[in-house]
């Protein structure tokens, strides 16, 4: 290991050193400050002149006299199964007082692209217990599927939720006990926050099944950069080598593409939207396309990537790439939240792409798919009467406009509505799903095929439902 | 991708500096464009500039722990495709590598680095069938024989666009690989089935010539309203879950194409996956073998390499020309041209070039521009026609229109299906904005549908534009006043606007019945629609209440015809109860 004390220039995360020989791309760096403090980085550029080192712990104490060692390989994550109910910072070092590490392999956290021809398509539906996303927007194993939430708003909730009551209930009845794993990839979230999510986690008896990698919100923001890669690392251990099923939370991403715009103005680069860099659309796809499942593999990874959107924006560039790159998006609302409901998904405006395939006949229920597109359709239209509402009163609307006004109020407040605690099975949400589009006429409902219409339709329904607005 | 032979190595250089998929190289002899094989894996990239001594070139895999001083050798030779029997019912990646063929390889799902494969299988047999004769004069381009490539395509072997040509010296039928001789020249030329051809340069052809036939896409809103030609160009802009993708899947599953090309560029794996298991399954409704065997795949999907993602639409429509020069129609999805784009920006900017619009390089335009104009209608060389339709979704940045890729796209492409929020938030799909959407190919096409289908499919198409036209200035009132204060004219307008979304412009992708509408179909279907108008009409103008006649209990059976089977006489059941309902209420 070859050691310089030749850096030139310091600049926010970044140092410049000269090198006599060469260093490779990516390479991992230690830099050692006069008082003995031993720093880590990567390299960002590579000539045979020179080398800018991204560094992860922060400059500051570094000066030009520091010594610059090339440990000779990029930067590797340990991983074993014995990871599973450990606690470690976001640079992949143990902060649990636990025993020493004895990793299995080291692997690349940067992790090669899975090969589309190897990948299996994702259909084995993960019932989350949540009636909006069961019913609404299904989530499947091998799903990258996140949360768009703003500041303020109980996305951690959610997330402790989905990871609580998640099973795929197929296999339970056959009695196959697949192995459940939740890998929690934190960036940037106060120590509050982390001690909910630690709580949650020691209360449900969950950390045992969990590896936790935590960046807090004073740690140094280009450690943020590498936090996710070990995670996703560990998560592809576990479900391609050891057969795991794979939960993979990270929370917040929006302090992750901080981080990333953070070091691109430090390399002076040309910036993209926003003074985002260029490449964050490759970047990000670099973390999410990790989900997934493989051909001849028992395991898998589920993603559900956690972002707040600045000033709710869905047009901002985190949340606009994400969902360019994601299958879909959960979306939190602030006004729904704001009414008490729990959890407040507006199901509107969110999706899971992989949906279709993954209910039905044999999945979950034959009219899963149908009752879904009709209560998106009549929610759709009870939205748009409740603006027309405010300028000309109820009484101006036909009947069955003001049928699709109470629907859309009782969606609210007994299909989305139900609690953190509560958990129900997909049945129960058709039934409600049945229970509320039993109050609009038969005619109307003209995305369900009429064989389940006869099966599943209350005809007794009283239709005057209660709407007390 | 073609792999060079041992001779055409030339002179080796050294790695000077490495930034991400950009790697500089000193004593290097190459020239622009030239495929180079860089570092000791050997990995492979291409020159993009030539500065004094020092060579750019961008490189195709992870350049993670490449350093300066390892070695860079040239091939001589710019990036090309392999052509030949075996690209169909392939699926490859952006440089033309099969996919399948690189997981045996690496004997891994993950793709590792530094290793090759030929686009087309050189051990495969094909059984080559002559067309010409000993002692037939051929030029360039022109058909020698065919094989029996996949159960749909017969693949015909040409003689190569650049060759001189002459007299047939020996042509002879049997098995044979690729690379074997099959049809020998006097002037000594010896064809094979392989054929290699730069990406970057457009096959020649004749003439391109003004579409005329429709691409038919099975699609209700695509053939009723926005119709694409074959040769045709067309955009597909939408912000992210509008449904671009499930289109593009529409459009290659469907279209009466002869041969689909699918380009998955810097978007999903498991998109691509979905395809690939889903296509050899599903029937081609023209020729009733599986759509596999007309179809060829291009994944690079997001998370591989960027440079790679710059040339797979090249890759794409170089295999497409070629197909072409055959004398078949060939349609081109590119899923996405914005992230192709993204794809150039990235390189620009590590270039240090000065950005032009949004950090794009100012030559953003003049490349999407050279990538349509490979699209058309064409004679080809060897006197047969031939069409490449392209079709590009676009994925503009918070769903704004007015973005660089967007409009550069607009100022080429004569169709465009513009994708909208807040019809895919109501479930409304295909959710294509009826309002901002055009095809100047129209009335071009106009004639083939009356010839094909039915007289009046233009006034039909006309009439139900008009009822939308007006559908969308009624909403603007109803959204202050509420429907009940329109004269009743204007509610029953409404209504039957209705029927027209929710019947005709709906279409579900995943039902069985419905995900494909012939024309026939697509003309009834509006005809019921308009029967239900005019009874509907006559009966308000003899007095009817408007109440009863839409609540007439056969109306909403209209929007259950897209999900019939027997549609034919399910619509004539419904049209004779539509006008016995109806004319019973006066």
């Amino acid at each position: 290991m070859k050691e310089y004390q030749t850096i030139t220039e310091i600049s926010g995360p970044l140092v410049f050193a000269e090198v006599d020989e060469p260093v490779g791309y990516d390479e991992i760096v230690e830099i050692e400050t006069a008082d003995g403090d031993i720093r880590r980085g990567q390299v960002l550029e590579s000539t045979s002149e020179y080398v800018a080192i991204q560094v992860f712990e922060g400059t500051s104490g570094i000066n030009r006299d520091a010594s610059v060692r090339f440990v000779g390989e990029t930067m590797k994550m340990p991983v074993t199964e014995d990871l599973l109910g450990r606690v470690m910072d976001g640079t992949g070092q143990p902060i649990d007082d636990g025993p020493d590490i004895v990793p299995d392999e080291r692997r690349d956290i940067v992790g090669a692209a899975i090969n589309p021809y190897s990948r299996e398509y994702p259909e084995e539906f993960i019932q989350t217990g949540v009636s909006a996303v069961d019913g609404m927007n299904t989530l499947v194993r091998g799903q990258k599927l996140p949360i768009f939430s703003g500041s303020g708003l109980p996305h951690s909730d959610l997330a402790l939720q989905i990871a609580r009551q998640a099973t795929v209930p197929e296999e339970e009845e056959e009695g196959e006990s697949s192995e459940f794993a939740v890998i929690f990839g934190a960036m940037g979230i106060t120590a509050e926050e982390a001690n909910e999510f630690m709580d949650d986690f020691e209360r449900t008896g969950a950390l045992e099944r969990s590896v936790v990698f935590m960046n807090l919100a004073d740690d140094p923001a280009v450690e943020r950069t590498i936090t996710p890669r070990l995670a996703l690392t560990t998560a592809e251990y576990l479900a391609f080598d050891k057969d795991y099923h794979v939960l993979v939370i990270l929370t917040d991403m929006t302090n992750y593409c901080e981080a990333l715009r953070e070091i691109g103005a430090a390399r002076e680069e040309v910036p993209g939207r926003r003074g985002y860099p260029g490449y964050m659309y490759t970047d990000l796809a670099n973390l999410y396309e990790r989900a997934g499942r493989i051909k001849d593999h028992e395991g898998s990874v589920t993603q559900i990537p956690i972002l707040t959107m600045p000033g709710d924006d869905d047009t901002h560039p985190i949340p606009d790439l994400t969902g360019y790159i994601t299958e879909g998006q959960i979306y939190i609302d602030r006004d729904l939240n704001s009414q008490g409901i729990e959890p407040p998904i507006n199901v509107l405006p969110s999706l899971s792409r992989l949906m279709d395939d993954g209910i039905g006949e044999g999945l979950t229920r034959e009219d899963h798919a149908d009752v879904s597109d009709q209560i998106y359709a009549a929610y759709a239209e009870g939205e748009d009467l409740r603006d027309l509402v405010n300028i000309v009163g109820r009484e101006a609307l036909s009947d069955l406009d003001n049928k699709y006004l109470d629907f859309a109020d009782r969606f609210e407040t007994e299909f989305v509505q139900q609690g953190t605690e509560t958990n129900r099975d997909i049945d129960e949400t058709l039934e409600i799903g049945w229970d509320l589009l039993s109050m609009l006429p038969k005619d109307a409902l003209n995305r369900i095929d009429e064989e389940l219409i006869d099966e599943h339709y209350r005809e007794d329904q009283t239709v005057e439902a209660p709407a007390d607005d | 991708m073609s792999k060079a032979t041992e001779s055409d190595v030339r002179e080796d250089g050294v790695i000077e500096g490495v930034s991400g998929p950009v790697v500089t190289a000193k004593d290097l002899d190459a020239r622009m464009n030239d495929v180079v094989y860089v570092g000791h894996e050997g990995l492979m990239g291409e020159v993009i500039e030539i500065e004094g001594n020092l060579t750019t070139i961008q490189v195709y895999e992870e350049t993670s722990d490449v350093g300066p001083g390892e070695p860079v050798e040239s091939t001589g030779a710019p990036l090309s495709v392999d052509l030949g029997p075996g690209m169909l019912d392939t699926i490859y990646d952006g440089v033309q590598r099969p996919l399948d063929v690189l997981e045996s390889k690496m004997n891994s799902a993950f793709l590792d680095r530094g290793v090759d494969a030929p686009g087309i299988d050189l051990e495969q047999t094909w059984e080559f069938t002559p067309t010409v004769d000993e002692g037939d004069e051929v030029e360039a381009g022109d058909i020698l024989g065919t094989v029996p490539e996949t159960p749909s395509i017969e693949h015909k072997v040409m003689v190569p666009p650049d060759s001189e040509g002459g007299e047939v010296v020996s042509a002879e039928s049997g098995t044979f690989t690729v690379e074997e001789t099959v049809v020998e020249l006097d002037s000594g030329e010896e064809i094979s089935m392989h054929q290699e051809w730069p990406v970057r340069e457009a096959r020649p052809t004749v003439n391109k010539k003004s579409p005329k036939k429709p691409l038919v896409s099975g699609q209700r809103i695509l053939d009723g309203l926005f119709p694409i030609a074959k040769g045709g160009t067309a955009a597909i802009p939408g912000p992210f879950g509008s449904g671009k993708t499930v289109t593009q899947h529409q459009l290659a599953k469907w279209a009466d194409a002869d041969i689909v090309i699918y380009v998955g560029c810097g978007e999903r794996g498991n998109e691509m996956t979905e395809v690939i298991e889903d296509f050899p399954e599903l029937e081609d409704p023209t020729t009733g073998n599986a759509l596999m065997d007309r179809t060829c795949l291009i994944a690079n999907t997001s998370n591989m390499p960027v440079a790679a993602r710059e040339s797979c639409v090249y890759t794409g429509i170089t295999i497409a020309e070629y197909f072409r020069d055959m004398g078949y129609d060939v349609a081109l999805m590119a899923d996405s041209t914005s992230r192709w784009a993204e794809a150039m920006r990235e390189i620009s900017s590590r270039l240090e070039e000065m950005p032009g619009e949004e950090g794009y390089p100012a030559y953003l335009a003049a490349r999407l521009s050279q990538f349509y104009e490979r699209a058309g209608y064409f004679e080809n060389i060897n006197g047969t026609e031939g069409s490449v339709t392209a079709i590009g979704a676009v994925s503009p940045p918070g769903g704004d229109f007015s973005e660089p890729v967007t409009q550069n796209t607009l100022r080429i492409v004569k169709t465009f299906w513009a994708l909208d929020a807040d019809l895919a938030e109501r479930r409304h799909f295909p959710a294509i904005n009826w309002n901002e959407s055009y095809s100047l190919y129209r009335d071009q096409l106009d004639p083939w549908f009356v010839e094909n289908v039915q007289e009046d499919w233009p006034e039909k198409r006309q009439w139900a534009i008009d009822t939308l036209d007006e559908e969308t200035e009624l909403q603007e009132i109803v959204q202050l006043v509420g429907k009940d204060a329109l004269p009743e004219d204007q509610q029953l307008t409404l209504e039957v606007a209705r029927y027209l979304r929710e019947a005709y412009l709906q279409q579900n992708a995943f039902h069985d019945v419905d995900m494909y509408c012939e024309p026939q179909k697509t003309y009834r279907m509006l005809d019921a629609i308009k029967t239900f108008n005019d009874e509907a009409f006559d009966a308000l103008d003899a007095g009817v209440p408007i109440e009863e006649i839409i609540e007439v209990d056969v109306a909403p059976r209209l929007n259950r015809i897209g999900v019939q089977e027997d549609w034919d006489e399910y619509i004539d059941e419904l049209e004779s109860d539509l006008e016995a309902q109806i004319r019973e209420l006066y």
